[in-house]
């Protein structure tokens, strides 16, 4: 295919072709095009198929705010649904390829939707679907989904990474056409900090687009050297390729900047798009203007588009969409299409509404053919290739609306005009402030500019800005042509028609909001950018009203669609989260641990060993063996929290439910800590290292919010307390030494005489190990074992846990993972996360007599309230089955025996359940209602989404040691 | 501290580790020691005394400080991270307890921390991809505690050139993955 | 939203971590005649004004100081941001 709609002129390098392929035909198009202008270059007009009745569309915009040419670029991992043409930025080797048509985009079967538009009008889902239920899902669903679709996905993952990043400036200008180059020129020159964004790759706005000259100097090249000047500022910073998508409080704006998507891959380590977060002080919108078109019948053929657009086409790419053409305009402006492309030799009809000539119809069922003009002298066809409608411009003012601020109506220019009342610190200027003229335009961006800086303290010197344009806007508004029974189409992306915006009416949906819905008007991904203002112009007219009594929809962020990838930004498969790695996890590694994510941590789960086939055989022989003679677990996860002060002891008996100013130094203290609603927040043992020293140890899942809420009582609760606090979490590796043989295996590393009678049960202190290393030991069990906890400086845990497995190897010691250690805490009845559930009180898990009532600490006055204290609560309990074989269900249910499992018979329920290779059998926690009045009880089990019975009996939480001799050993 | 036992550094490796990016240098820094230091209640003004004749900077607000010995981070109200040479100053807690005697509580906090040092003509390009902090605007000396790749760390500009980010030590891997992906992306 | 935190100067709310209505620092005590329904009306009992609210955050990832922050919940413009350790003192409390 040849470029044989390529006139001369434009800002593209006719040295620089680019091959591209779109629906599988090759052709060639020229550094500075789009997709859309290399192929209507090329003579392709018809880029897709319409959304609900697949009609044969075109692009009709020269701008992101093109509801029709949407296509998928790319194949493989990297295609990508529903970018629109009019914004791709060609590259040499571009795929692109139409979107929602079957077999192919001249002939697609589902057209037949066009034949049965009697049957989709406004509110057809609403209607039609409404019932059998049963065949939403198998009959409804897959036929609405195949018909009305937009691009599909690759299914694959994206092979492309994502940035995030942060920006600061004083004055953001959104938009780098006339208003917003004179505003960057004149904030720039003042020293404040500016980001100027643009959603183009060639800032300049439509002074790319137009033909009258800047002082002189034509459009284009005033921009390319405003652009040059700004570059060369060192506090400016141009994003081009960039779309502001959104205003948020304070100033923050989104912004995506698209850094690879104009190449075919991104380079090694580049990113395909940025989030900046742009945090400013003030900011400018100066998006411009959108032209919107007047509604006739059939105006949707391809080759029908905005005026304006077509003289884009014509100016700034050097492409003539038509050789015949015919402007259809209600105001001055799109005069200047008409003149525009008349210079370039084009032949152009105009049809100006203001003389009451009107285009009536159209003709041409992939292409437009002719159109139908009615005027004074009657009514005449007209054989053409492209029409160019101009219905007036609207300020360009999304954004300003996305703190709800409601545009306000100008007559002058019929449009609406930015919010009074729109995000704090944005002002609007240029086009998107209604003025219209290239003159209103750069003066009015540099007095706006001026007026945030002076409020920012800045002095801006006045702008040099070269004469220009000053046409002012005349238009008299014409929305729709009034004339047979076919179809005029409003929103194209929605196929929303005239003719079902009276429908709403009909239906007394008259409300913008409800018109906006019952049509889905200005709910397609455009956002109804060139539709809204016509659908509520119909309306008005209809009610009886004016448009701005009618009232208009406000817009939402994001201002155009937004690749979910960039939102992820590097958050994605691995990288999605850190990981937090314990000081054995190189050890461990090289053992084959197995390891298991506990929050950000990955902590060993277990350890197998040559031979051992399921986990079952490896958490066994971990638990027996630590039983029998020592195990040695990495417990550095567990939150760890420095407390000191001469009021930490006070403070401690606060934060927990019982007391621990009594504990002596060198002792330590189990505590549960409250909420103030008298559930169970978190637990864990405390240690006095010193006179005004303590370490609070917390559960790994709590380490966070334990500090937290401490900061809280500490700060807020009681300011006088004298306590400090920091986390040490990171600062030990501690590791669990538990077994019979754990003080044989430790005494060899320990420096000091750790015998009973020098460090009994509960004890802890500073110590050495292996010749002067400074470390701490507790003894506290978690097993129920004699255990002790040890920790040494974090960069000395990796030697630490080979020192304590070579000095456990003569008591055939083991490391276990955190599958062990569950099992060993339920056997010993010892409560946990599955028991911690935030629902629970210390009376539910037998704990009850922990909490103090002769102090004031949180969460004590309200756990005795009388439904969490009454007869009949949850109790632990220990459960076995009747039958050791049988094995238990976490999550079962309690029923009496003989009870149908319903909720009325519900008594409770298991919390956890592990195997106990010690005693050889299933066993549970559970909270049972009446629980500890309830040994020895015979019920059932039920858990009804595994489909599983058992018959069990309760008996005590306590299934080894019940009077706790081994700890104290 | 005389012992047979061998250290790891925060990336798990013998020694520290250095990564060129481009114009980046990242050095993973093991040569300082530190502990908080913060006041008890109404002992400020002890703290700031006990401070100033040790030579011990005590800066404020969103700023750090060096001084002959020791080096400080400003952490919160009345609390600070204290750094000193591991080489003379490794049981630093030890060393700074006389000093303060009961007027602070002072924790041991070497082994909590990576520090990476970024050294490179245009450190900002590669900061606004990590985290939310305006580092052109950021004064010498000036040092926020704020978010890296999910992660809470001190970002200590010391000087145009030179930015340290001293974060949790258990993820050291996750954040040097994620300053060298940064880097990638942003020279 | 940017919190204009009294020590450290404008910082996201992103680095925040939001409790609710400031009135949770009145904490009866707990060992007073009439504690029970004292601490009901404390933990469940709050206004939800739209317009100005009092609230307290608590800034996570940055120095931990808790702040009283008086808020607008209509337009979310921030009038004034207190360390809560000051306000607590100022209302009363201390040990």
């Amino acid at each position: 295919m040849t470029q044989d709609n390529r006139i001369s002129g434009g800002q593209i390098d006719r040295s620089r072709p680019l091959r591209f392929t779109f629906d599988g035909i090759p052709y060639t198009g020229h550094a500075g095009d789009t997709l859309a202008s290399a192929l209507l270059a090329n003579g392709v007009k018809l880029m897709g198929r319409s959304f609900k009745y697949h009609r044969p569309r075109g692009v009709i915009s020269a701008g992101s705010e093109e509801p029709n040419a949407l296509v998928e670029l790319r194949s493989g991992a990297r295609q990508e649904p529903n970018t629109r043409a009019t914004v791709v930025e060609l590259f040499d080797g571009l795929q692109a390829r139409s979107q929602n048509a079957w077999p192919s985009l001249k002939f697609d079967a589902l057209a037949i939707n066009d034949r049965l538009n009697t049957f989709f009008t406004a509110g057809f889902y609403y209607k039609t679907f409404m019932w059998p239920a049963a065949f939403w899902e198998k009959v409804y669903e897959p036929i609405i989904r195949r018909a009305a679709g937009l691009g599909s996905l690759s299914k694959q993952d994206d092979p492309d990474e994502y940035d995030k990043g942060f920006l600061h400036c004083d004055l953001l200008i959104i938009g780098a056409g006339p208003a917003g180059l004179a505003a960057a020129l004149t904030a720039g020159r003042s020293g404040a900090r500016v980001i100027v964004a643009d959603e183009d790759f060639r800032m300049g706005g439509r002074l790319n687009a137009e033909t009258f000259e800047l002082g002189g100097a034509s459009g284009a090249d005033w921009a390319a050297r405003t652009v040059a000047e700004l570059a060369s500022m060192p506090n400016v910073r141009l994003l081009p390729r960039t779309t502001v998508i959104g205003a948020f409080d304070h100033g923050i704006y989104g912004a995506v900047e698209r850094v690879s998507d104009h190449i075919a891959v991104p380079a090694a380590g580049k990113p395909r798009q940025i989030l900046w977060r742009i945090y400013t002080r003030r900011a400018i919108l100066a998006a411009g203007a959108i032209e919107r078109p007047i509604a006739f019948e059939n105006n949707d053929r391809p080759g029908i588009m905005l005026a304006g657009a077509l003289r884009a086409y014509a100016n700034r790419w050097g492409v003539a969409v038509g050789k015949r053409v015919a402007v259809f305009t209600n105001n001055d402006d799109g005069l200047r299409t008409a003149s525009d492309l008349r210079a370039k030799g084009i032949s152009v009809e105009v049809i100006d509404s203001r003389t009451g000539a009107e285009v009536i119809d159209s003709v041409g069922r992939l292409g437009v053919k002719s159109i139908t003009v009615r005027d004074a002298q009657g009514t005449r066809t007209i054989a053409v290739d492209a029409v160019g409608v101009s219905g007036g411009w609207n300020p360009n003012l999304s954004i300003s609306s996305h703190h709800r601020g409601r545009p306000v109506w100008d007559d002058a220019i019929a449009a609406f005009l930015p919010a009074p009342d729109g995000p704090a610190g944005l002002t609007s200027a240029g086009a998107a402030a209604g003025q219209m003229s290239t003159h209103a335009a750069l003066t009015h961006g540099a007095a706006q500019a001026a007026a945030a800086l002076s409020d920012l303290g800045f002095t801006a010197p006045a702008a040099d800005l070269p004469p220009a344009e000053d046409a002012p806007v005349s238009i008299k508004p014409l929305w729709f042509v009034h004339s047979g029974k076919g179809r005029a189409w409003i929103d194209q992306q929605n196929d929303v028609t005239v003719k079902d915006v009276k429908l709403a009416h009909q239906e007394n949906f008259r409300s913008v909001e409800h018109l906006k819905r019952y049509t889905t008007l200005g709910m397609a991904t455009d956002q109804g950018k060139t539709g809204n203002v016509i659908g509520l112009a119909v309306m008005a007219e209809l009610t009886g009203q004016s448009i701005p009594q009618t009232g208009t929809t406000i817009y939402r962020p994001p201002y155009t669609p937004v690749a979910m990838g960039v939102l992820a930004g590097r958050s994605s498969g691995k990288d999605f989260r850190p990981t937090r790695l314990t000081p054995s996890h190189k050890w461990a590694s090289e053992q084959g641990a197995v390891f298991v994510e506990v929050g950000m941590w990955l902590r060993g789960q277990w350890f197998p060993r040559a031979g051992e086939t399921t986990w079952r055989q490896s958490v066994d022989r971990e638990v027996l063996q630590t039983r029998k003679s020592a195990g040695i677990c990495d417990v550095t996860t567990l939150g760890k929290i420095d407390i000191q002060g001469t009021d930490a002891g006070a403070f401690l008996d606060r934060v927990y439910a019982n007391t621990f100013s009594t504990l002596g130094v060198g002792k330590v203290r189990y505590g549960l800590m409250l909420r103030e609603d008298g559930m169970v927040m978190d637990d864990g043992t405390t240690a006095r290292m010193g006179q005004n020293e303590y370490v609070m140890t917390t559960t790994t899942a709590n380490a966070v919010p334990v500090f937290r809420h401490l900061e809280y009582c500490r700060q807020v609760l009681w300011p006088d307390l004298d306590v400090q606090l920091i986390s040490t979490t990171e600062a030990w590796a501690q590791y669990s030494v538990a077994g019979p043989n754990a003080r044989k295996l430790l005494q060899k590393l320990v420096d000091q005489d750790i015998s009973d009678a020098a460090f009994p049960y509960m004890a802890c202190g500073e110590i050495t190990v292996c010749g002067g290393l400074r470390a701490r030991l507790f003894r506290i069990s978690f097993s129920g074992e004699l255990a002790y906890e040890i920790a040494v400086p974090t960069r000395y845990g990796d030697a630490m846990i080979r020192e304590l497995v070579a000095a456990g190897q003569e008591f055939d010691a083991v490391v276990y993972g955190t599958e062990a250690l569950g099992v060993m805490r339920v056997e010993k009845g010892h409560v946990a996360g599955n028991e911690l559930n935030g629902q629970s009180t210390a009376l539910n898990m037998g704990l009850g007599k922990m909490v103090s009532k002769k102090k004031d600490a949180i969460g004590v006055v309200l756990s005795q309230r009388e439904g969490l204290v009454a007869e009949g609560g949850y109790r632990l309990v220990g459960v076995k089955p009747v039958d050791p074989a049988k094995p238990l269900t976490a999550g079962s249910h309690f029923v009496a025996t003989g009870k149908p499992a319903t909720a009325e018979n519900d008594g409770g329920w298991l919390t956890s359940v592990v195997y106990s290779p010690h005693l050889g059998h299933s066993i549970a926690l559970g909270y049972l209602k009446n629980g500890d009045t309830r040994r020895g009880e015979k019920l059932r089990a039920v858990n009804l989404l595994a489909g599983t019975e058992v018959d069990i009996e309760i008996v005590s939480p306590h299934f080894i040691d019940p009077e706790g001799e081994r700890l104290r050993g | 501290m005389a012992n047979r036992l061998k250290a790891l550094t925060p990336l798990g490796h013998d020694a520290p580790e250095t990564v060129t990016v481009g114009p980046l240098t990242i050095t993973e820094n093991t040569s300082f020691a530190m502990a908080s230091l913060a006041s008890r209640l109404g002992r400020e003004g002890d703290v700031a005394k006990a401070a100033a004749a040790a030579g011990i900077p005590l800066p404020g607000p969103g700023m750090s400080a060096t001084g002959a010995t020791y080096g400080a981070i400003w952490l919160g109200a009345e609390q600070w991270m204290l750094d000193a040479a591991f080489a003379t100053h490794e049981d630093i807690r030890a060393a700074l307890l006389p000093l303060f005697g009961d007027a602070a509580s002072i924790t041991e906090q070497t082994d909590a921390w990576v520090r990476f040092d970024l050294t490179a003509p245009d450190l900002p390009a590669l900061f606004e991809r990590l985290c939310n902090l305006d580092t052109r605007a950021l004064p010498e000396g000036g040092t926020t505690r704020t978010v890296i790749e999910h992660l809470g760390c001190y970002v200590v500009k010391r000087s145009a050139t030179q930015i340290s980010v001293i974060g949790p030590r258990s993820s050291a891997g996750s954040l040097h993955h994620a300053l060298i992906t940064g880097a990638k992306s942003a020279y | 939203m940017i919190i204009n935190h009294p020590l450290l100067g404008p910082r996201d709310s992103q680095e925040f971590v939001y409790l609710g209505d400031a009135a949770l620092m009145n904490r009866p005590d707990g060992m007073a005649e009439g504690a029970l329904a004292a601490f009901i009306d404390f933990a469940y009992l709050r206004d939800n004004p739209a317009g100005l609210h009092r609230e307290l955050w608590y800034h996570e990832q940055g120095d931990r100081s808790w702040l009283v922050v008086t808020r607008n919940t209509v337009t979310h413009e921030i009038t004034t941001v207190e360390l809560a350790r000051d306000v607590a003192r100022k209302a009363g409390r201390s040990k």
